[in-house]
């Protein structure tokens, strides 16, 4: 069974088709990378897969089970977390705030009103491994609002795997990084993504043949192409359309 | 911990406050005091209740009155069964009635509310509001119409045996009812619901994406807070013995509003200095000026303008100056400010008190006196003078503030380095 099926997925946004049937599968545990020029929909396809917006047709599975009519949470609590391309975190509360929370569902506290937080000796330890995953525990008190831009990006992906969702889709996560920024995010990346299944936006090719098992070319709303790396990049019509711009 | 000595001395001052007023004389207690006091006890509750939805989940609520009201309005009914032996229940346990009350009637409005967040929210308790105030003109059997409804509070129940004829007695069950509520509403901010309003104030979107839904985080902190706002209005009824429409209104709800926001949304306590400040101002200048509801009017837009994290963001602003030891520095910046205020300040009141005297002083016969000087309201000098003091004190504040503002920055800059 595929860890996440699209079939034939179309999108609208009034009378323009944005997402224009697509179809793809992932492997349990597979590295998979979505490449496209920007305005390709790539960042829609994850709105439409994790619930944001309602699909217009086609279907959309998480091991095995229909999703594409589920609520946002809903769709989280079967095992699916997201990050957002443009930083989406709780601004005003503190770094170690934002990833206890990000915590609390998958550990069972739901809407409790009477389990006091600082007494959740497990929960608390498992918010302080994570500061320290991210290489975020010097800034452990300090409002999200007020981190660094690249911090801010680290506490997204944090934010993303806390849940421990089995797949895990990351929207750009090292857009706007430097050099030395992308390494460090691409082995934290790779680290929290153990054993996950992992469907991954990126521009950077160097990353996205690093990393992938498999690549997938979005153009226009349609995929062009799909497969291992190395087929990817011998496609004729993803050099002509994509690649070739790109590698020159 | 200082915060902790902070609250210990509030409690002992709350507890102690009206024998300090005592006339051992007469062996009387000062009954002004005493109503004062507890009225800032059930506004505290109000306050603080209200900030559960505006300060912490960012639910800007039109409607809070409707829930410390129906307490109000229960609690009237629940001692009148009392009083008939019908409920058996000693009066320091009813207050929580009246919160069950307020729970039942905020699950129910809460389910309709909360279905929206931010200004479709804010129009919706909108309406809410004036429902129940219908509701109450035309419900008599609960409601009782115009009058309001009645009742004793000497119901002759009491664990401790105590008779509740005094107002005394009353303003120690209000402290200690007091005490419960904003324990236990500051317990919630530290478990997970309580963070997650925070969370999804902040973001709400986000915060579907880690499993939660955010409606449902806003149902309950509405239904909790209505919880709070019902035990606040079941103190009022035991306080008053009489619940009328303006318990459930909309000026008492935007009372509520006032009081959270002038004290500060973003700390806890901060709605208890707004509530305690409002009482004040209430209750003091209410009775020397028919004027009062303009200064707390002024005073608000003021804080929206200049302080919009309120008088306790104020305070918590001070905090890294402080821990750094340079608070001294800002003495001289301070008294600066002292005089152009006070000079705008008197300005103000004097046009304002004019205004006022010129109008509906005239018709109830009053005249305006200063320093036992009767002022002749039609004369052009104090009109003069006031308008004179206020455009001074305004440019002359205007400098002053530029100048802290710049020894402010000075030392802030500083103490982040
Ligand atoms: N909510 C929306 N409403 C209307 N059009 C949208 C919306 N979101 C995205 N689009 C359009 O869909 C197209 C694809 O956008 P997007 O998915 O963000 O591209 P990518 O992430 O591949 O750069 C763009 O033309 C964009 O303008
Ligand atoms: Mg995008």
């Amino acid at each position: 069974m595929t860890a996440l099926s699209l079939r034939d997925v179309r999108k609208n946004f009034g009378a323009t088709e944005i997402i224009r049937g697509v179809t793809l599968d992932i492997a349990p545990s597979e590295r998979h990378c979505i490449i496209g020029p920007n305005g390709a929909g790539k960042t829609t396809c994850f709105n439409l897969i994790s619930g944001r917006f309602p699909i217009s047709s086609g279907e959309i599975l998480l091991n095995g089970q229909r999703i594409d009519t589920l609520q946002p949470h809903k769709i989280n609590r079967l095992g699916l977390s997201r990050s957002f391309q443009i930083t989406s975190i709780f601004h005003r509360l503190s770094v170690f705030e934002n990833l206890r929370c990000a915590l609390l569902w998958s550990r069972g506290y739901r809407y409790s009103f009477w389990s006091p937080l600082w007494r959740q000796k497990a929960l608390n330890e498992a918010a302080e491994r994570l500061l320290e995953d991210l290489n975020l525990a010097t800034r452990r008190d300090i409002m999200a609002g007020l981190l660094s831009y690249a911090e801010q990006r680290a506490l997204e992906i944090g934010m993303t795997i806390a849940g421990g969702a089995s797949v895990i889709l990351l929207d750009e996560p090292t857009a706007g990084m430097s050099n030395t920024e992308t390494d460090y995010a691409m082995a934290l990346i790779r680290r929290v993504t153990q054993g996950k299944t992992l469907l991954m936006v990126e521009h950077d090719m160097k990353v996205v043949f690093d990393l992938a098992d498999t690549i997938t070319v979005l153009v226009y709303g349609q995929v062009i192409a799909s497969g291992p790396p190395a087929t990817v990049r011998a496609n004729r019509a993803v050099q002509e359309a994509y690649l070739g711009a790109l590698e020159e | 911990m200082r915060s902790r000595w902070l609250i210990l001395v509030l409690v002992a001052v709350a507890i102690a406050l009206p024998w300090g007023f005592y006339d051992w004389g007469h062996h009387r207690h000062a009954g002004f005091l005493i109503s004062m006091l507890s009225q800032a006890g059930m506004m505290i509750i109000l306050a603080l209740s209200y900030n559960m939805l505006l300060g912490q989940a960012g639910l800007f609520s039109l409607c809070h009155a409707t829930f410390f009201g129906i307490g109000g309005y229960a609690m009237v009914h629940f001692l009148n069964a009392a009083g008939k032996d019908e409920l058996p229940l000693p009066m320091e346990v009813m207050p929580l009635l009246a919160g069950l009350s307020g729970l039942g009637l905020a699950i129910l409005f809460g389910a309709m509310a909360t279905k929206q967040r931010a200004t479709a929210f804010a129009m919706i308790t909108l309406g809410i509001g004036e429902l129940m105030a219908t509701a109450a003109l035309m419900f008599h059997h609960f409601f009782g119409g115009e009058g309001g409804v009645t009742t004793d509070r000497m119901i002759d129940n009491s664990l401790f045996g105590l008779t509740y004829s005094s107002g005394i007695q009353v303003y120690y069950l209000i402290v200690a009812w007091t005490l419960i509520a904003v324990a236990l509403m500051y317990y919630l901010t530290l478990t997970p619901l309580g963070r997650m309003a925070n969370a999804t104030r902040d973001n709400y979107e986000r915060a579907q994406f880690i499993g939660y839904d955010p409606r449902m985080v806003r149902f309950i902190q509405f239904a909790l807070s209505g919880f709070f706002a019902g035990i606040g209005g079941g103190l009022y009824a035991i306080t008053y013995e009489i619940v009328t429409f303006d318990a459930l209104a909309a000026p008492l709800s935007a009372n509520a509003l006032l009081m959270a926001y002038i004290g500060g949304t973003t700390v806890f306590g901060g709605p208890i200095l707004g509530a305690i400040l409002i009482t004040l101002l209430q209750s003091g200048v209410s009775l020397l000026s028919n004027s009062w509801l303009v200064y707390v009017g002024v005073m608000f837009i003021a804080m929206v303008i200049f302080a919009p994290s309120g008088l306790a963001g104020i305070i918590q602003a001070h905090g890294p100056i402080k821990r750094a030891g340079r608070l001294g520095r800002l003495t001289l910046p301070y008294l600066r400010l002292v005089l152009p205020a006070l000079a705008l300040l008197l300005g103000f009141v004097g046009l304002v008190e004019l205004m006022s005297f010129l109008t509906i002083g005239a018709a109830q016969g009053k005249k305006l006196v200063l320093f036992g000087n009767a002022i002749d309201v039609h004369a052009t000098m104090p009109w003069v003078i006031s308008a004179a003091s206020l455009v001074w004190g305004a440019v002359w504040l205007r400098f002053a503030a530029a100048g802290f503002h710049r020894v402010w920055e000075n030392l802030s800059a500083e103490v982040r380095r």
